[in-house]
């Protein structure tokens, strides 16, 4: 009933049955919000953080899949909020609602980390799992690519 | 929803019959005193404060769903204002009467607040001026604002100083504000040029708050058991024996509810959401069910289908006379039956309230885009007056009209007086959705009688759905030629621009629908469907006419009679939509070759209503699988003329996502009721399109000083039939139905002429 795990750099321990879904422990139990829920059958991404880098639903996770892991959330991403992927998602204006910007941005980080300088192709495989209701994907796809350019030009 | 009952403080032309002259008070702010010193700085409106530091803080009564409205907004006020952009905030306030009407909605935002924050941003800076000049021992006349400062003869003292050491006791009466001038549009400083989005930053870090983010210490959770009905289900028995071992659930409780908005629900409380939704799967409630429990779609379409049949059934929105003698005396005649599917908003965040009792006011913490609709709605579930009531503001995780109507507001509340706990209530997406206000399915059938030489004569245009504003606001409703009164949200787009002769506008509740569920105002509202059946028509009318689409309709664009238009809204009248068109036209090649099974599609609207035109033109390009009858939309391309753009970064993004919008709702959207709800209630089967589906988007502005008005919405609407247009150009295939299902356009290839 009980799973340790870092999250953002800092260990925790929650108290929560075992198959209790890793979104609620972060949302309601560590208390970071920026993890949003949506869908509840991971189908919509905006609940997606990364365990040990790879980036999973957490609605779908159950939290003892964390025990000893290293999650990652938008508000770890960067510890000034300034990810070349955040940088660049001001630049491209991208959010609208914003609702499901947590999710997108954690998706195209584990994207940009296997694959630097993705294809348009290789962007929609990585990102159609991820629903933006107000359809803001012009500048989601735009954001990803100017900071892909820009993690590009800093190596 | 459009833009019908609210007035523009410009517009003195609007029908404004549900317009006392009070709420045009409250409305304009004035229900505050004018020229109060505020504790902490000068208020010369209730529109925006500053600071002796200078800080401008503008309050937004709009509701942010990705809109920006606040910077847009802000905007407006700080160039009338000549304040500093850098200095200038945003305040999302909560509910409160000072406000007058809070509804964010109807693509109204900047069209109405315009004229009316401008005034506000003149009189500070009047008043800053006057003050500034005395602190500069200068003659005001020679003093001019300009970037948060007022200066003169060499001299220059900041906002921030005057408001420190000024009298800043100015006042100016109703009247004074309403007539202070607004700056030529050469004088404009911050409207219309490039700027960044006040609330971006907090969504791209995790920080923005949205309603289900909204916390408070001892609160309990709870997620309700959603009954088989919109209406009329009554609970009769709850067990929850099977409940009682998830650990951390409390209780179950049935609502009283003297509002009847939320009949039949139960609430499952527990200590944490995932207890709360863990119980609320055990938990089994007997109820007995509305008369609907056995409605499907079908139903509620021949129900629509029934009611235009009858001549007398509806309200007569449009009536000109001899409708009926151009029909008799026609060489020829065209009528076709148009369709839409119930259609779902799936607003990210699902709806959530949390609600309490602080001080004696029941607080409830939740995004909404309509306030003044939902308070008195919680006042009679509540049993407390609106003033003990407060609706806290917070971002919106997608609105489309979802949140016009705030329901969810209530069972919350409800609740927490019940248990006389804070209550967090959170839907599941499934809970969410059998619980949405859904579009309404709709049934529409017009006529077109031609003359000699293929003229036309005459229109005749019914349209049947359900009707949110009869059944949520009908105090919004006017009154039709045969004085039945009408949902002017649901029949919007029928009564067009074009030049058609005689014309009539039927619009017809559909009866059955209103009971079997909550028909909702879903992004664009009545436009989404009569612009479907009003664009694929004139195509097919051209078709018969021996013409061709474009120049079929550029010639009834002629802005003769009615259509002339007026000012301050709607100056130039059809003559825009024929100048966005023409220019669409010339965009894309019209008339060009195009490959094999490729088709390109034309439609155009005024937007949402004639008061507040929206000039939109859009043409699909397509192509159309003849094996399987897929539709890839390759390219979508967008003229628009809206007036004075005011952010025009933020006026694209509404226009990209608009579009995209409506191609989701023409190709990937739709269910179906059944059973008496609707049968997709999650991503598994309800397919909103993704980033993979995306065409090539080309948006243009057309360059305009005339009166700012709608984006949100209207693009949304032009879409479906420029790609049923399409789909026919390329294939032959005509289709009449939203969504574009492949089978039906394998269907159509076969019957094709």
């Amino acid at each position: 009933m009980t799973t340790t795990f870092e999250i953002n750099g800092r260990k925790v321990t929650i108290k929560a049955p075992d198959d209790s879904p890793l979104l609620w422990a972060i949302r309601d139990e560590v208390g970071l919000t920026g993890s949003k829920f949506g869908c509840g059958i991971g189908a919509c991404g905006a609940c997606t953080v990364h365990l040990n880098g790879e980036a999973v639903r957490s609605c779908v996770t159950p939290v003892n899949a964390a025990a000893g892991a290293k999650v990652t959330t938008i508000e770890g991403l960067d510890p000034k909020g300034a990810h070349p992927l955040q940088v660049a998602w001001i630049k491209a204006q991208a959010p609208q609602c914003g609702y499901c910007q947590s999710g997108q941005i954690m998706q195209a980080a584990a994207l940009l980390k296997t694959t630097p300088n993705p294809t348009d192709a290789q962007i929609n495989d990585a990102m159609n799992g991820n629903l933006c209701r107000c359809m803001a994907y012009v500048r989601i796809k735009q954001a990803i690519k100017l900071a892909a350019g820009s993690q590009g030009s800093r190596a | 929803m459009n833009a019908m009952p609210i007035p523009s403080p410009t517009a003195t032309t609007r029908r404004g019959f549900m317009i006392t002259v009070a709420a045009a008070g409250a409305m304009m702010g004035l229900a505050a005193p004018i020229g109060a010193e505020a504790a902490e700085g000068f208020e010369p409106t209730i529109w925006y404060r500053i600071g002796r530091d200078g800080t401008v803080t503008v309050n937004v009564i709009r509701a942010e769903m990705g809109q920006h409205v606040g910077t847009a907004i802000a905007r407006i006020v700080a160039d009338e204002l000549e304040a500093d952009w850098s200095k200038v905030k945003i305040d999302h306030v909560d509910s409160a009467a000072k406000w007058g009407l809070m509804v964010t909605g109807g693509s109204w935002s900047v069209w109405q607040s315009y004229p009316l924050m401008s005034q506000a941003g003149a009189a500070g800076r009047i008043t800053l001026i006057e003050e500034g000049a005395k602190l500069l021992g200068l003659d005001p006349k020679a003093c001019t604002a300009r970037n948060g400062a007022v200066s003169g003869g060499g001299k220059s003292i900041s906002y921030g100083d005057i408001v420190a050491r000024g009298n800043m006791g100015r006042t100016f009466t109703a009247d004074e504000l309403g007539k202070l001038p607004i700056k030529p549009a050469s004088e404009r400083r911050l409207i219309g040029k490039a700027s960044t989005q006040l609330d971006i930053p907090a969504k791209v870090d995790g920080t923005a708050l949205y309603g289900l983010d909204a916390k408070v210490p001892g609160m309990v959770f709870a997620r309700p058991k959603i009954p088989p009905t919109r209406n009329q289900s009554k609970v009769v028995s709850i067990d929850d024996s099977a409940a009682k071992a998830v650990p951390g659930y409390i209780s179950s409780l049935a609502l009283d509810d003297p509002s009847n908005t939320v009949p039949g629900w139960v609430m499952v409380f527990a200590d944490s959401f995932v207890a709360a939704n863990n119980a609320c799967d055990l938990v089994k409630v007997n109820w007995t069910s509305g008369e609907t429990a056995k409605t499907s779609e079908a139903d509620l379409q021949k129900r629509s289908a029934e009611l235009i049949a009858d001549p007398k059934a509806g309200s007569l929105v449009v009536e000109d006379p001899g409708v009926d003698a151009a029909f008799a005396a026609a060489k020829s005649k065209l009528e076709r039956t148009y369709t839409t599917a119930s259609a779902l908003h799936f607003q990210m965040e699902p709806v959530n309230a949390l609600a309490f009792e602080k001080d004696g006011v029941m607080e409830i913490h939740t995004g909404n885009q309509w306030q003044s609709l939902a308070l008195p709605w919680l006042s009679k579930a509540l049993g407390r007056p609106e003033d003990k009531i407060v609706l806290k503001s917070y971002m919106l995780g997608g609105g489309f009209g979802r949140r016009l109507n705030g329901d969810y507001a209530v069972p919350a509340a409800l609740a927490a007086k019940a248990i006389g706990k804070p209550v967090k209530m959170v839907c599941t997406r499934s809970d969410d959705t059998l619980f949405d206000s859904f579009r309404s399915p709709s049934v529409q059938v017009v006529k077109m009688a031609f003359g000699e030489g293929g003229k036309v004569t005459a229109m005749d245009h019914a349209a049947a759905a359900g009707w949110p504003t009869q059944v949520m606001a009908p105090f919004f409703m006017p009154k039709g030629a045969n004085d039945v009164a009408y949902d002017p949200f649901a029949i919007s787009g029928a009564n067009h621009w074009y030049s058609v002769g005689a014309q009539r506008v039927r619009a017809v509740p559909n009866d059955l629908a209103n009971i079997a569920f909550r028909p909702g105002w879903l992004r664009s509202v009545g436009p989404g469907w009569t612009n479907w059946a009003v664009e694929s028509f004139m195509d097919e009318a051209a078709l018969a006419a021996g013409k061709d689409p474009l120049a079929f309709r550029l010639a009834m664009l002629d802005g003769a009679g009615r259509n002339a238009g007026s000012a301050p809204n709607a100056v130039g009248g059809a003559k825009r939509q024929a100048a966005v068109l023409a220019r669409l036209a010339k965009k894309v090649g019209w008339g060009q070759a195009l490959p094999k099974n490729t088709g390109l599609g034309l439609a155009t609207t005024f937007g949402q209503e004639r008061d507040m035109p929206t000039w939109v033109a859009c043409a699909a390009r397509v192509n159309v699988d003849p094996v399987t009858g897929a539709v890839k939309v390759e390219k979508l391309t967008l003229v628009v003329d809206a007036g004075t753009i005011v952010s025009p970064d933020g006026a694209l993004a509404q226009m990209e996502g608009a579009a995209l919008w409506g191609m989701s709702l023409a190709l990937f959207e739709g269910t179906q009721f059944a059973d008496g709800q609707v049968q997709d209630t999650n991503l598994d089967s309800y397919t909103p399109l993704r980033m993979a589906d995306v065409p090539e988007i080309e948006v243009e502005f057309i360059e305009s000083t005339e009166a700012p008005v709608g984006l949100g919405e209207p693009a949304t609407t032009v879409v479906g039939p420029a790609i049923g247009n399409a789909i026919f150009r390329a294939s032959g295939a005509r289709v009449r139905h939203l969504p574009i299902r492949p089978d039906a356009v394998l269907t159509a290839l076969k019957t094709r002429a």
